[in-house]
């Protein structure tokens, strides 16, 4: 007969140095064994939905930028898609390629960030996240070259980007994209085939392919789990299919797969960056002519994309005003998450913390 | 002859009372060995916290004085300006011994470690088991410290303390008796001295389960689960701050200390060496063991809880068991010294290797 102990409540979150923000769970535990688990979110609801109702469909770009605050770019693009989509802009291709660009740099340093924070939450002290903090330091530096800023950027606007390449740019992107590979060597090199890294994350935490398709999950998570979808495969928006890349893949959805299908990515991004180095045209316009006070037609448009945390959706119904009727936010995390409780139940603390890590979710989507 | 005696029988011949003659070399040894301890720790503490910088991409603390040597000083006078905070639901006597326990002996240990030719406090013929004895009795104080916090991330470190260090008693006193064996006695001081070859060559299994074992003892990466800041925050001392803290954080680098003494001593010849002081060869070797901590800290994600204990009654226990019986059979055959280092280390590497093959670490999802 096994003895049975009695659960006790364990509230992890809102402020928990694992948590990567302001995310609570209230975790029932028989021992170190979670046999209960309520996510409770909320505690960084800012009303952005809202509050774009209110402001010109320009002014709404900054806000999209404190969503996922790891990856404002893409933000910036899914939304400045969507009001295209309603307005009908072309944009030059000359600003998409600038959009790409920034895109997939911004998913190299989004990964790094998932990564370096889920080898830490493992209990690798801080020394994978401060080698992966090196290369994003280029990355911000490449960023503020551009947009003055380094975390969020407000880069994007309707119908191309705010301001065209300093001088500085393209040697600094070049010299990233030689030293790259080397780097992410190192990375791997670090810790990859850690025997205590492989029996604390193979096999744990699992989601399967059938479930990871049924709450809707997308990116590294969903392809960890074995689909191959991919947004910029699957239903090219910009350019994308202009380039040569592949999606890998993980064949068992467990924590070790979502880590290293994010390897991968990065190795995909560096690949897709070097091809758009090579092909963007040498001058041309970089915004097409949108007015400030911009007023779209009547109608409705949803643009997504893939982001780096996965399909990122922007929901705009226009009507004919300055300022958009409505503006629904479709958060790839805040869908990922909701597998937590399969995947968490019958682990123990540890494996919830690096479970909940290898998602790698940021609150300021999730509340938005 | 210790330094003690030598200093004892001067007394006599200057006709001291009899007990000033007892009384004067033991204050003065003892007040001589704390302030080594507190010497040493606060350089260790420098030190840790430089080569954490040096691994990890960035330069440590470098303000205070040349290369930051004062930065642990300044960080003493910030932690005594703290206010002591007792929660109000905590058992506040215990919570106010558990510090205490824990520190108090750890200072005890080092009365039996001989840190130079003679330089040791008391020459115990049982010194060996005198220091396993003495450092078990730590780990009520930290129990003692996670149950009066009345915290529950603390009371889970409190079981995981309990587990873990009792589990890892038992293989660090097995490895321990093959020491023994080759040197025929229990005593700090003989055993230096039978070491004309370091014991690490003749026994390196031993070794290897002693470091363990060890490390483990002393909560350090990859077995710091008492305080894995990612899981439970800071575990068992989690309501604990001002001095009360510092006398976890000091006792957390005096076992540091204490235990590469006893590895020094044990494995590494001591104070032993040639050309140098021998007080500055153990110096060294202290300093090389914990620069390996530092190191593994710095590098090695945590084992989980289960996985933590597989490794200690699966891995170390049946290892140490074979590593003493193969000992006592060749110190009982009386091999010679050069074919046990070939012999011990072949056995060595065999074993792992077997080990590795046949078990895992295993652990699993917990059917609830």
């Amino acid at each position: 007969m096994a003895i049975r102990t009695e659960p006790f409540y364990l509230n992890i979150g809102p402020q928990h140095p694992s948590t990567h923000g302001v995310f609570r769970l209230r975790v029932t535990l028989d021992g170190e064994v979670v046999v209960g688990l309520e996510p409770i979110i909320g505690y960084l609801h800012r009303g952005i939905e809202k509050l774009a109702e209110t402001r010109t469909y320009t002014q709404n770009i900054p806000f999209t930028d404190r969503l996922d605050y790891l990856s404002s770019m893409t933000n910036n693009l899914a939304y400045c898609m969507a009001v295209e989509k309603v307005g009908a802009i072309k944009v030059p291709e000359r600003a998409e390629y600038l959009r790409i660009i920034f895109s997939e740099i911004m998913r190299i340093s989004s990964h790094m960030m998932a990564v370096g924070f889920f080898l830490n939450d493992l209990g690798a002290m801080m020394t994978p996240v401060l080698y992966m903090w090196r290369e994003r330091e280029k990355i911000m530096d490449m960023f503020e070259m551009v947009c003055g800023q380094r975390l969020l950027y407000n880069y994007m606007r309707i119908g191309g980007v705010s301001q065209d390449l300093p001088e500085a740019f393209m040697p600094a992107v070049k010299k990233f994209l030689a030293e790259m590979p080397r780097y992410i060597d190192e990375y791997d090199q670090l810790l990859a085939q850690n025997e205590i890294l492989l029996a604390r994350s193979k096999g744990v935490g699992i989601l399967p392919r059938d479930t990871a398709i049924a709450i809707g999950a997308s990116g590294p998570v969903l392809r960890a789990s074995g689909v191959k979808w991919d947004i910029r495969k699957m239903d090219p928006y910009s350019l994308y299919d202009r380039f040569d890349f592949e999606v890998p893949i993980g064949d068992s959805g467990d924590c070790y797969d979502r880590y290293w299908v994010r390897m991968l990515e990065i190795r995909q991004s560096v690949r897709i960056l070097e091809q758009a180095v090579a092909q963007i045209p040498e001058k041309g316009p970089i915004r097409a002519d949108v007015p400030q006070f911009f007023r779209p037609p009547r109608g409705e448009a949803y643009g997504y994309i893939e982001a780096p945390k996965g399909n990122i959706g922007f929901y705009i119904v226009s009507d004919g005003s300055i300022a958009p009727y409505r503006v629904h936010i479709y958060p790839p995390t805040l869908i990922n998450i909701t597998a937590l409780q399969d995947m968490v139940i019958g682990w123990k603390v540890a494996d919830l913390i690096i479970i909940f890590g290898s998602i790698d979710v940021v609150l300021g989507e999730i509340d938005r | 002859m210790t330094l003690l005696d030598q200093f004892q029988l001067l007394l006599k011949a200057e006709n001291w009372p009899d007990w000033a003659v007892y009384l004067t070399p033991a204050v003065a040894g003892i007040l001589l060995i704390i302030v080594f301890i507190l010497t040493i720790v606060i350089v260790f503490i420098w030190w840790e916290r430089r080569l954490l910088g040096r691994f990890q991409l960035r330069t440590g603390p470098n303000r205070c004085g040349p290369e930051g040597i004062f930065q642990p000083i300044a960080t003493a006078i910030k932690i005594l300006l703290k206010e002591d905070i007792v929660p109000e639901k905590a058992d506040k006597l215990i919570h106010f011994m558990a510090p205490v326990i824990v520190f108090v002996p750890i200072l005890l240990i080092f009365a039996v470690i001989p840190i130079s030719e003679g330089a040791i406090l008391v020459d115990l013929n049982v010194g060996i088991i005198y220091v396993i004895a003495i450092s078990s009795i730590s780990v009520i104080g930290i129990f003692m410290a996670a149950w009066a916090s009345n915290n529950k991330y603390s009371l889970i470190a409190g079981m995981r303390a309990i587990a873990q260090m009792v589990s890892y008693e038992i293989p660090v006193v097995l490895s321990l008796v093959g020491v023994a064996l080759v040197a025929g006695s229990f005593s700090m001081i003989k055993i230096v001295e039978a070491q004309a070859i370091p014991y690490v060559l003749l026994q390196p299994l031993g070794f290897m389960i002693f470091f363990l074992g060890c490390l483990a003892e002393m909560n350090r990466c990859p077995f710091d689960l008492l305080e894995a800041d990612s899981e439970i925050v800071a575990g068992y001392h989690i309501e604990y701050s001002g001095m009360k803290f510092a006398m976890f954080y000091l006792g957390e680098y005096g076992i540091a200390l204490a235990y590469a003494g006893v590895i020094a001593t044990l494995f590494l010849g001591g104070w032993q060496g040639p050309l140098l002081p021998p007080i500055i060869w153990f110096l060294i070797k202290v300093f090389g063991i914990f620069s390996v901590i530092v190191w593994m800290r710095a590098t090695l994600p945590r084992l989980r809880v289960d996985q933590l204990m597989s490794f200690a009654w699966k891995f170390l226990l049946p290892m140490a068991v074979i590593n003493m019986l193969i000992i006592a059979i060749e110190v009982l055959v009386g091999t010679m010294q050069w074919l046990m280092i070939i012999l011990n280390f072949g056995l060595a590497a065999l074993l792992i290797l077997l080990w590795s093959r046949l078990f895992t670490l295993g652990g699993g999802r917990v059917e609830v």
